[in-house]
């Protein structure tokens, strides 16, 4: 009887759910999709990157124009995640904190570079500073290159990474509200007491969060850079650009053994999203997954 | 003993509140904003005012420029279409089947966000090349085609889809499902009828996310493009290569179009959810 009971239960289907057949069949042609359009791919960059050899891969890496590159990338990440997470706080606090008007605009408009295709991101810049502007030259005598050269990079990486963490670290402190601040000035602290010691250890892991999604963005944008850069070897290629320039050289090993860096970059930063979110689900912003 | 009601009426800019910080922060907004991101959109747009309608509309309607704008839009709104289809159904499998490896599948549906464009761009063509891993199955050529283009706004929109369905689906409740299954639908008028209309405001803002990034990409496209003029050169490319014949004009007038429908696009999208939050309740 047990047993027959057991059998009915494990062939009944509910009636909210898919046949175990149709289930079987949705999930194969998922992982398929998933497997051809986002698993291979990034399985092949280490699988060229290792095309001719350990040996090749390393002496690309250690190549001058390479280690150029990745010392001009970490510089640009240096420089460009730091002023947004500045902004993002800023952003957040004046959003979350109060009630003014024009704020519903305000959110909009933050997301805005997002809508924006990197090339017109870059492009806006070169209109700014590039020949025939107002402001190109009276910098230039004054000996400041902006254009294909370091401040036109750190600018246009800024555009693209300027949403990433204001539109992680909004929701989350719309969501904690005001309380914890009012009761920490209430009882006496500075406003900057209340920052350092109440609202920063309720944001650090949204805080976190947005500095991972604006840092794997800051070190791999390339349509916006590739618009200001002028692509001086040594100078001006970031790894992204130096990536493109071995590749249309013919060097694909090279290419993509300076590819399979930032796709270990992206690799690391996927496992510490999901940590994040796994560990600290309740502690992230419940909206904005992207 | 002085009153110290606060003054009721007039126009304020802020609500009163007793949280220190106010004018800092939201002049920092406001000053970065405008620096970064304000003043060279607006640069951009009196750059292309001051060509006068006629000039625009001359720019804007070269045979290449209006070409280059096809490919871009009908390669990208071909991308959204199967991302919706498969993106709606990865969404549908994450949430509501059980199976080993669901948390991995589930992260790497955000690889396309973490990957640079570029190394997606010569990963993607590595294996659709005519001598790749998958593209050497196909009779036909995909790497340098359009169709290749669609490859590459499949794989970069794909995570916009089910990002924006997911926590949509997790939200529909069984008890609407449990309450079809007792009326006597069957499983399939169910979601047809049931769940699925209350998926499609989530449906049409991922796939105009979608679009809107198709739309726009470079770095996983050209690549794999060809960018053949007229047949596989998209309007991103196009701009790049004005830029590199300081052709300012010609770059502009072709951002300025984009722009204006990337806003549209943005504009739609924000109508959606409103009218999603009205209906349903909810949105995202």
């Amino acid at each position: 009887m047990a047993t027959k009971i057991r059998h009915l239960h494990r062939h009944h289907t509910s009636p909210v759910s898919e046949s175990r057949t149709v289930q079987v069949i949705a999930i194969f042609l998922c992982l398929l999709f998933m497997a051809l359009f986002l698993i291979l791919p990034l399985w092949s960059v280490f699988i060229e990157a290792f095309a001719k050899g350990v040996g090749a891969y390393f002496s690309a890496l250690a190549n001058k124009d390479a280690q150029s590159a990745i010392r001009l990338t970490l510089l640009v990440a240096a420089v460009a995640v730091p002023l947004n997470v500045v902004f993002g706080v800023c952003a957040s606090w004046a959003i979350a904190k109060f009630e003014f008007k024009g704020k519903a605009l305000l959110i909009t408009l933050i997301d805005l570079p997002f809508s924006v295709s990197p090339i017109i991101s870059g492009m806006v810049y070169v209109l700014l500073f590039g020949a025939g502007s107002f402001l190109g030259p009276w910098l230039k005598s004054y000996g400041i290159e902006v254009l294909f050269a370091l401040p036109g990079i750190i600018l246009a990486t800024i555009f693209v990474t300027f949403p990433f963490v204001a539109r992680e670290l909004i929701p989350l402190m719309q969501d904690q509200g005001t309380g914890d601040e009012e009761a920490a000035l209430s009882l006496g602290a500075n406003g900057w007491q209340t920052f350092w010691r109440v609202t920063v250890p309720n944001i650090r892991w949204g805080l976190l969060y947005g500095v991972l999604l604006c840092n794997a963005r800051a070190m791999g944008e390339f349509g916006a850079v590739a618009v200001v850069s002028g692509r001086i070897r040594g100078q001006t290629t970031t790894i992204p650009l130096q990536v493109e320039i071995l590749y249309n050289e013919y060097n694909g090993a090279a290419a993509f053994a300076l590819a399979s860096l930032l796709a270990m970059l992206a690799l690391l930063t996927l496992v510490l999203k999901s940590f994040l979110e796994w560990r600290f689900g309740d502690e992230l912003a419940a909206t904005g997954r992207h | 003993m002085t009153s110290t009601t606060p003054k009721r009426d007039g126009w304020r800019l802020k609500q009163p509140s007793v949280i220190p910080g106010f004018g800092l922060t939201l002049g920092f907004t406001l000053a970065y904003f405008s620096l970064i991101v304000f003043i060279p959109l607006i640069a951009l747009g009196i750059r292309s005012a001051g060509l006068g309608f006629d000039g625009f509309w001359k720019a804007a309607t070269d045979p290449r420029v209006l070409g280059a704008l096809r490919v871009s839009f009908v390669t990208a709104l071909i991308a959204a279409g199967v991302n919706v289809i498969f993106g709606t159904l990865i969404a549908w499998v994450l949430v509501r089947y059980r199976f080993p490896g669901r948390r991995i599948f589930d992260a790497v549906v955000d690889l396309p966000f973490a990957l640079p464009t570029a190394v997606a761009g010569i990963a993607l063509t590595a294996i659709y090349a005519p001598n790749g891993i998958v593209g050497h199955w196909f009779p036909f050529r995909i790497a340098y085609t359009p169709i290749g283009i669609v490859i590459a706004m499949i794989f970069i929109g794909l995570p916009f889809v089910v990002r924006t369905i997911q926590p949509i689906l997790e939200e529909v409740s069984r008890e609407v499902e449990e309450a079809s299954a007792t009326l006597g639908a069957s499983r399939f008028q169910t979601i047809t009828r049931v769940i699925l209309p209350s998926l499609t405001p989530a449906i049409m803002t991922g796939f105009a996310l979608a679009f809107a990034r198709g739309v726009g990409e470079y770095g996983s496209v050209i690549f794999i493009a060809g960018n053949i003029p007229f047949v596989s050169e998209i309007a991103p490319l196009l701009i790049y290569i004005r830029l590199q014949e300081f052709n300012y004009v010609g770059a502009t007038v072709i951002a300025a179009v984009m722009l204006i429908i990337s806003f549209a696009m943005l504009f739609i999208i924000n109508l959606i959810q409103a009218w999603s939050r009205k209906r349903f309740g909810y949105g995202n």
